[in-house]
């Protein structure tokens, strides 16, 4: 046997998990140091306290909502919470089907209404723009000279839609400073007075705009692309396209035929006439307001001016899925309070450490010095899985929940599990007559593979869970999974290098009787049993043969000493009256 | 400890054996009786106490309560939806439970303040849960998706590893057995069904096979070379392996439900009704029966369905003419020697 051999590479295996802990620690410390981390993990709504939603997307007809439009859906979520003026809103989607969104404290019914409702785009053309801040009280029109209307309008670019009332609001309307809370929606058979918001390249500017003329359902499609120049190459100015369905080509065309006249009659692109805008308005917020610089026949207008890539990306994006009239169905909702969150983790903080003082009691009992190993063993794993979830949470923005939590108890007991696999093999090993060190690697041998299988259960069963299961069962499979993993690192990196290390000891290898591998206890026929000891003769010649012959060795393999004096016992059994009907049992 | 190692010296050497195979009738049979009661008592019952999560509603916990009675909360619901008839719980210590019909956003609203004021707590310790009358109905199918996708990719996995589909079959009748009793016993105890319930559940399954794998790897070392061996019948090997592995399955499931307990404890006794005691509920009840399940059922499955194989009851031939002919042996040696 290489005895002297193996104690290098178990060494060097035990230095490697060093280097990996260390690793991932400093990574964090990195990140903590830069600010951007925490030595803790983040924790979810349910342990720090606030209001959870799980909302399905209900689409307007019968059609199946894909995965691109969920994350579209979220994107519009998103940017509805944030401008409502909600900090740290986490909005996910989860098993492509649903909408989790989790916010601190309690939303109001506003935040509430604004998280539900459909998205809705639609095409206005523009009456009136001016600059975003608010008309100062005194510059304001005097009431006396408040536009009153004589006649009905005849189209949607008609002044004569601006009545007093508009007039007054849009003055007051100041888009610099946006109210946080939105009101109702729209009619979009009456004009509108909103905001274009600032973005870092222009100001805010404020609209009053026409009835809608035509709807978002209408748009078919939208890409982006590095717009052509007259002679077909390629510019660097980035355009968007919209294309439209038949009945938005028809009225497409109708809109560019008028606002294409207001265009011409101001002097074409010299000129600024707002009424040769149209406004395309998400969420009655003008996201883009151009210029129709021709009458668009085939339903397929482009967009240019002034987008980078990414801007034009956005706006592509907005009329693609902004048009989908999504809203939400809110098919859960906790609000749960910080008091609460708080006595849920000290509880659940106090249910683990319990688990863990009996699981240590009871590896001590049943395997004396061992149990260290274990125990050590489970503050291996308990520091990679920490570590993990810490890193986790700084880089994939996870969070640990009470279901987490309840993972990482349960966990406890299955990575104990692997060391009583393994630590019962060598029991077994023992139990045949080898000595401490063979027995460590043969039992290793065995274990291994049932370690590995059964761990593939384990994580079989964690991917399913997160994978198709809701609600909050994605905590749980994640932080199962990820101590399964790291089970199987200290079982391979850390308890079965150790044990190597420790079968050359004195105090585990001689079998001391509080090692838990007192082969005397154990039962165990030595193969040899020192101070000039003779084996008697019950204790089977045949392992002087096993010891040398190959041939015995497999006889060896099939019956172990214990199995021939039982085998023999019953030999003898069955020639007394009993028979052999008894054997076996 | 020194007895229990005793304990298992003597099982590992045969020396003392429990039939776990051989009495295989009686164990299938109580399985199959408790299977029967498991799918009839929710029948008899009218099916399972399902949680809020499942029957759509609101509901309320209120923490740190001054006074803990139920009156007290009913009168606050009352005070906002005349006609609803609430359940108020004292779930633990000084928490308290209440739970309505579905309500709209400002009912939810008016109760909570109502409850706050009612119960003497501040707006921090009023929890409000509202759950729509779908969620339960996508609860449950995605668990049968999980359900049978786990099932059909560990069926795979285990035929792969083991590579015989009989010990798979074996395993997965295991389960599905831990399966019916544990969701059995939780329509007989009445203990309310909830989607962290489900989880427990669905974690049984995969501990039960977890469990069922390491038996079933000693199985197969022990059954390795059976097709040469007269030592035993393939129904006594299955048996030893089993026994031999029955101090790791004590203690495995003892490491295993210790922490369960620990939850169990934590979650039930301080915390009341919630995550923390529906998930370890589960699993305690689970966790005891996937370890006997594998112990009658799934290893005895696996004997009964091998041994009608041509070459294994020519190998229990073998084995019963050695041992013929051994106690002939004995017998003409006896009075040689007398």
């Amino acid at each position: 046997m290489a005895r002297t051999g193996r104690k290098k590479p178990s060494l060097r295996v035990l230095v490697w998990l060093g280097v990996i802990l260390a690793a991932m620690t400093a990574v964090l410390a990195g990140g903590t140091m830069s600010g951007v981390a925490s030595w803790s993990p983040k924790l979810a709504l349910d342990l720090e306290g606030g209001t959870q939603m799980i909302l399905a997307p209900k689409v307007e007809g019968n059609s199946d909502i894909n995965e691109e439009q969920l994350n579209q859906a979220v994107a519009i979520i998103r940017q509805r919470v944030d401008g409502s003026g909600v900090a740290e809103a986490e909005i996910s989607t989860q098993s492509g089907r649903n909408v989790v969104v989790s916010l601190p404290g309690t939303p109001s019914t506003e935040t509430r209404a604004l998280i539900q409702a459909s998205a809705d785009m639609n095409f206005r053309p523009v009456l009136v723009t001016g600059a975003g801040a608010a008309v100062p009280a005194a510059q304001r029109t005097p009431a006396a000279q408040l536009p009153k209307p004589t006649a009905k309008p005849t189209n949607a670019s008609d002044s004569n839609w601006i009545t007093a009332d508009i007039q007054k609001q849009f003055e007051a309307l100041d888009c610099d400073h946006p109210a946080q809370e939105k009101q109702e929606r729209s009619d979009p058979a009456k004009p509108l007075v909103t905001c274009e918001p600032a973005t870092d390249k222009t100001p805010a500017i404020k609209y009053i705009l026409g009835p809608v003329e035509v709807k978002g359902v209408e748009i078919q499609g939208s890409t982006f692309q590095l717009q052509q120049g007259a002679q077909g190459a390629v510019t660097n100015e980035w355009a968007v396209n919209i294309q439209f369905n038949a009945e938005g080509t028809a009225k497409f065309k109708t809109v560019t035929e008028r606002l294409n006249q207001f265009y011409v009659a101001a002097g074409g692109e010299t000129g600024s006439d707002p009424k040769s805008q149209f406004a395309i308005v998400l969420d009655d917020q003008v996201i883009s307001a151009p210029r129709s610089q021709a009458v668009i026949t085939d339903g397929r207008p482009q967009i240019t001016g002034g987008f980078t890539e990414k801007s034009a990306k956005a706006l592509s994006d907005q009329l693609r899925f902004g048009a989908l009239p999504i809203s939400f169905d809110i098919q859960s909702e906790q609000q749960i309070s910080a008091t609460l969150g708080g006595e849920q983790l000290r509880m659940g903080l106090l249910a683990g450490l319990i688990g863990l003082l009996l699981v240590v009691v009871y590896s001590l009992f049943q395997y004396r010095a061992l149990g260290f190993v274990t125990i050590f063993s489970l503050v291996v794993a308990g520091a990679l899985t920490y570590l993990a979830i810490a890193i986790l949470g700084w880089t994939e923005n996870y969070r640990l929940s009470l279901a987490g939590v309840a993972g990482l108890i349960v966990a406890i007991g299955q990575t104990a599990d692997s060391f009583i696999v393994y630590f019962e093999r060598i029991r077994d090993e023992l139990r045949e007559g080898r000595g401490l060190v063979s027995a460590v690697e043969n039992g290793w041998k065995r274990a291994k593979r049932t370690v590995l299988a059964s761990k593939a259960v384990n994580l079989l069963a964690a991917l399913v869970l997160y994978f198709v299961a809701v609600g909050n069962v994605r905590g749980f499979a994640f932080t199962l999974g990820l101590t399964a993993i790291a089970d199987l690192i200290v079982v391979f990196m850390f308890t079965h290098p150790t044990l190597q290390q420790l079968a050359r000891t004195r105090f585990f290898g001689e079998g001391h009787k509080f090692s838990g591998l007192d082969p005397e206890r154990l039962g165990a026929v030595p193969l040899y049993r020192g101070a000039g000891r003779l084996r008697s003769p019950e204790d089977k010649p045949s392992v002087v043969r096993a010891k040398n012959t190959g041939a015995a060795a497999e006889a060896e393999r099939r019956m172990t000493i214990a199995e021939r004096r039982r085998a023999e016992q019953q030999e003898q059994l069955a020639g007394s009256s009993k028979g052999p009907a008894k054997e076996g049992k | 400890m020194s007895s229990f190692a005793k304990f298992g010296n003597e099982l590992y050497t045969g020396k003392r054996s429990y039939d776990f195979v051989g009495a295989k009738k009686i164990w299938f049979t109580v399985a199959a009786i408790a299977v029967a009661l498991s799918i009839l008592i929710p029948v008899v019952k009218g099916g399972f106490n399902l949680g809020i999560e499942f029957r759509g509603g609101s509901e309320f916990t209120v923490s740190n309560v001054k006074t803990t009675e139920s009156a007290v909360g009913e009168k606050a619901v009352h005070d906002v939806v005349p006609g609803s008839v609430p359940r108020v719980a004292n779930v633990a210590g000084t928490t308290m439970r209440i739970q309505t019909d579905k309500l709209s956003d400002d009912e939810t609203l008016k109760i909570k303040e109502g409850l706050t004021k009612a119960y003497g707590v501040t707006d921090n310790e009023v929890t409000s849960t509202f759950v729509g009358p779908t969620w339960g109905a996508d609860v449950t199918k995605q668990a049968l998706i999980g359900l049978v996708v786990f099932v059909a990719l560990a069926t795979v996995l285990m035929a792969l590893y083991f590579r015989t589909w009989k010990m798979s079959l074996s395993a997965i009748v295991g389960m599905l057995v831990t399966m019916f009793i544990t969701a059995g016993v939780y329509a007989l105890s009445d203990f309310e069904v909830t989607p962290s319930a489900i989880i427990g559940f669905l974690t049984v399954l995969s501990y039960s096979l977890y469990d069922t794998v390491v038996v079933f790897d000693k199985i197969r070392e022990n059954t390795a070379d059976i097709d040469t061996s007269s030592r035993r019948t393939f129904g006594e090997e299955v048996n030893l392996a089993v026994n031999q592995t029955l101090v790791r399955s004590i203690n495995t499931m003892m490491v295993a439900i210790l922490p369960v307990g620990a939850i169990l404890f934590i979650g039930a006794g301080l915390l009341g009704a919630g995550t923390l005691r529906d998930l370890s509920l589960a699993l305690f009840v689970g966790i005891l029966i996937g370890t006997a399940a594998t112990i009658f059922i799934a290893a005895p499955m696996y004997a009964w369905l091998r041994q009608g194989e041509a070459p294994l009851v020519k190998q229990a031939q073998r084995v019963k003419q050695r041992r013929v002919d051994a106690a002939a042996k004995a017998a003409a040696a006896e009075p040689a020697k007398a």
